[in-house]
């Protein structure tokens, strides 16, 4: 039987539930502190002072200042500001053009940059990865020069868990002078993320990945980038976002980052550990699974595997009658069967691509979960392999 | 949550019959799971755009019935096997001069075979559907397909073609009741999808417009060629084969020849002529016909029976007829009184009474 209640939740990497001191953290400013933050009134100041609050906690979980953090609405929103707000401005002053980026991007990023490519006049380059998906630093030096007006590299795959060598891709574009974002959605809250340490310029987050609410995230944005925004109207953000903040959510945001940092330390090994069992039961129960992505520069909650010969979409929906939710990747792209574009970049072609599953611990996560998924991974496996061989028969 | 393993796959389409047998199984307290394929997202070849028959607005409706019936409810992708099983062998069947209805194909080879099995490898034996025909069952466990209750929604005709261990997994809920009642229930229950309209198209062709469908799917089908008579005379050209069916008066522009108008009474893809003649011409060509791929759901052909009928189209009524066999594979049916438009590639299905024995595609 299942160890909880309701069911085993293995989808970090998609959401996460709102922590209950999340939602304190929220609540006041539905209620009594509903004011304006740009009102100059009493109800203004208070909302003004969580709004302020929240700033400078999450600045210094990133090593920042309070002012180099725009809110926005969540990771895509931050992408999109940060590619065309730095590339725009980057054209107009150095009349820069050109966008180095990786073919592992989310859609967020690619989409965006497609669109900027078509309609826009910017050029994109997309450096080669390695199997595991990441990008060799010297691939990126060589693609460096006075054109580049950005280099935007993720900081980890949410398909594969591939963590980036983050801080080399950044010296790189610290010694040209050229703007350095990098999309931390999923590596937020998972692994070390100082500004300085990483050499970035830009970074983008989202909420709810890390047990905040949904619809809110950030760009960091280091002091001196060229940027111009992307959403016109009021002052607000420094004239960098226009639009009331949404001081509920904002708030709420950084209590979780404040738990998911001071937790760090106990909570990160924690999930590897039950991450690398996982792992191991799955290479070891399931008859020709392999791990996709990089088994040492890894996210330390993400396992993301190939089981060939059985297809993603029946495997997940028997993993949810029998109460274990993963995915096959990503769950921006469910109902489609379009194969993976990370897993294309790193050489996996179909069939084997439609046998991608993928699993994403949380704080919640234990050890009965782990054993109970594995035990519904073998059992799945070995049903639908009989139903196959039945039907080739 | 249900921890009762689900023992029904029902098949979903967001209309009002399919989310009907959902809600009829679940207050009989089956543990369900809703089921809907996404079949077809082209317009055009290589061009994805918004597909028709499962569209945004329908996979939403469908999503909200199974979530007032508490079921979990997935989207599948069955797009590689419907084109291969549906789409390539309906564009083929034009292309050599048949006239094929796709929907049986479906039932056959999608519904019946792929969702079936599909449901099968997630442990779940039983497979309903919104058609609206009946099932019987035998104490000794064989199945009889079974006209529905309202004679005017039957559809045992697509049905025909499953076999006898198909029929042991098919549930359809809602074959007993009047399309009339069907609404009223969804309306008591508030289901989403009880004001949805009926939709009777093809699902994979937009605007119902067959014939633009093959325009784009095959381009590289002859197109010019010429009309002629049953005696040979060229009276005219015509724009591609697929364009017309066996019976079709409409849109030949000809001129009556001598007082009479003319139909389409054979198409020939070998020489890419349309062969028209007179109504007796017509009806002469559509009395005896044999049949491919023929399914009887009780095992054999009903050989030389005289209570049977034979309905030639989907929505047709069904003219006594003997079903004959000089050699196993060789089954033919014999119409009592010839019949105008017995069109090669639709299906010929027998009857007995209320009950449908199977039957095959027609071959003249």
């Amino acid at each position: 039987m299942k160890p909880s209640p309701s069911s085993v939740y293995l989808d970090h990497s998609a959401t996460t539930p709102v922590w209950p001191e999340v939602m304190a953290a929220m609540q006041p400013y539905f209620g009594e502190m509903y004011g304006n933050p740009s009102s100059l009134h009493a109800a203004g100041r208070k909302a003004y002072a969580g709004l302020q609050d929240a700033r400078r906690r999450i600045a210094r979980g990133l090593g920042a200042s309070a002012s180099e953090i725009i809110f926005t609405s969540g990771g895509t929103e931050s992408d999109n500001a940060a590619l065309r707000g730095i590339a725009w401005a980057r054209r107009r002053v150095a009349g820069a053009r050109r966008i180095v980026s990786s073919p592992v991007e989310h859609h967020a990023v690619l989409h965006t940059l497609e669109d900027m490519a078509e309609n826009q006049g910017f050029a994109i380059d997309l450096l080669p990865v390695d199997a595991a998906g990441r990008v060799q630093p010297p691939d990126l030096a060589s693609a460096l020069d006075e054109d580049v007006a950005l280099v935007s590299v993720m900081s980890a795959n949410n398909e594969i868990g591939t963590v980036q060598p983050v801080a080399e891709l950044g010296a790189l574009c610290q010694a040209r002078g050229i703007p350095f974002h990098t999309d931390a959605v999923q590596a937020l809250c998972k692994m070390p993320m100082r500004v300085d340490e990483l050499g970035v310029d830009a970074l983008s987050a989202s909420a709810h990945k890390f047990h905040g609410p949904k619809g809110v995230g950030f760009l960091y944005l280091r002091s001196g980038t060229p940027f111009r925004p992307l959403q016109i109207g009021g002052g607000h953000e420094g004239r960098r976002r226009a639009g009331t903040e949404n001081v509920p959510l904002i708030c709420g945001m950084a209590a979780a980052m404040d738990r998911n940092l001071t937790e760090a330390a106990v909570e990160w090994p924690r999930q590897r550990a039950l991450r690398d069992r996982l792992i191991a039961g799955v290479l070891a129960g399931v008859e020709g699974a392999y791990l996709t992505g990089d088994p040492r520069y890894r996210l330390p909650h993400h396992a993301s595997f190939i089981l060939p010969g059985l297809e993603a979409e029946a495997f997940l929906i028997a993993l949810d009658m029998a109460g274990v939710l993963a995915s096959s990747g990503s769950a921006c792209t469910s109902g489609a069967q379009q194969p993976s574009h990370v897993l294309s970049a790193v050489g996996i072609a179909p069939p084997d691509s439609y046998g991608a599953l993928r699993f994403s611990l949380g704080r919640g996560t234990g050890a009965a979960d782990i054993e109970y998924a594995l035990a519904q991974l073998q059992r799945i496996a070995a049903q639908l392999r009989a139903a196959g061989a039945a039907r080739a028969a | 949550m249900d921890i009762r393993p689900p023992s029904v796959a029902v098949a979903m389409s967001g209309g009002l019959d399919s989310s009907m047998a959902a809600a009829l199984l679940v207050e009989r307290g089956h543990a369900c799971i809703g089921l809907m394929m996404r079949l077809w997202s082209e317009r055009r070849p290589g061009e994805s755009t918004r597909n028709k028959c499962c569209s945004a607005a329908s996979v939403d409706v469908a999503r909200a019935v199974a979530d007032a019936l508490d079921m979990p409810f997935y989207l599948i992708n069955a797009e590689r096997p419907f084109k291969q099983a549906v789409v390539d062998p309906f564009i083929a069947d034009y292309m050599e001069g048949r006239t094929p209805n796709p929907c049986l194909n479906c039932n056959r080879r999608i519904r019946f075979t792929y969702l079936l099995e599909y449901a099968a490898r997630l442990g779940v034996p039983y497979l309903a559907t919104g058609h609206h025909a009946r099932t019987e069952r035998a104490e000794t466990g064989q199945v009889r397909l079974r006209r529905a209750a309202d004679r005017r929604k039957d559809q045992s005709y697509v049905l025909s073609v499953l076999d006898q261990a198909r029929l042991r997994k098919a549930l359809f809920p809602v074959g007993d009741y009047q399309k009339a009642e069907l609404r009223e229930m969804a309306r008591q229950r508030a289901l989403p999808a009880a004001e949805k309209p009926e939709s009777m198209d093809l699902c994979f062709v937009a605007d119902d417009d067959y014939r633009r469908f093959l325009d784009d799917w095959a381009p590289a089908a002859p197109r010019d060629g010429p009309v002629l008579t049953t005696a040979g005379e060229e009276l005219g050209r015509h724009a591609g084969l697929y364009r017309f069916t066996i019976g079709q008066r409409r849109g030949l522009n000809l001129p009556n020849v001598a007082g009479q108008p003319m139909y389409v009474v054979a198409k020939e893809p070998a020489r890419n002529a349309l062969v028209v003649g007179t109504k007796d011409e017509l009806v002469a060509r559509g009395q005896r016909f044999a049949l491919a791929n023929a399914n009887w759901n009780q095992g054999r052909p009903p050989l030389e029976r005289e209570d049977l009928a034979c309905q030639i189209r989907y929505n047709g009524t069904a003219h006594p007829c003997r079903v004959e066999a000089e050699a196993a594979a060789a089954v033919t049916v014999t119409l009592a009184e010839p019949q105008a438009g017995v069109a090669p590639g639709q299906a010929a299905v027998v009857y007995a009474g209320d009950y449908c024995l199977g039957g095959g595609t027609i071959v003249l």
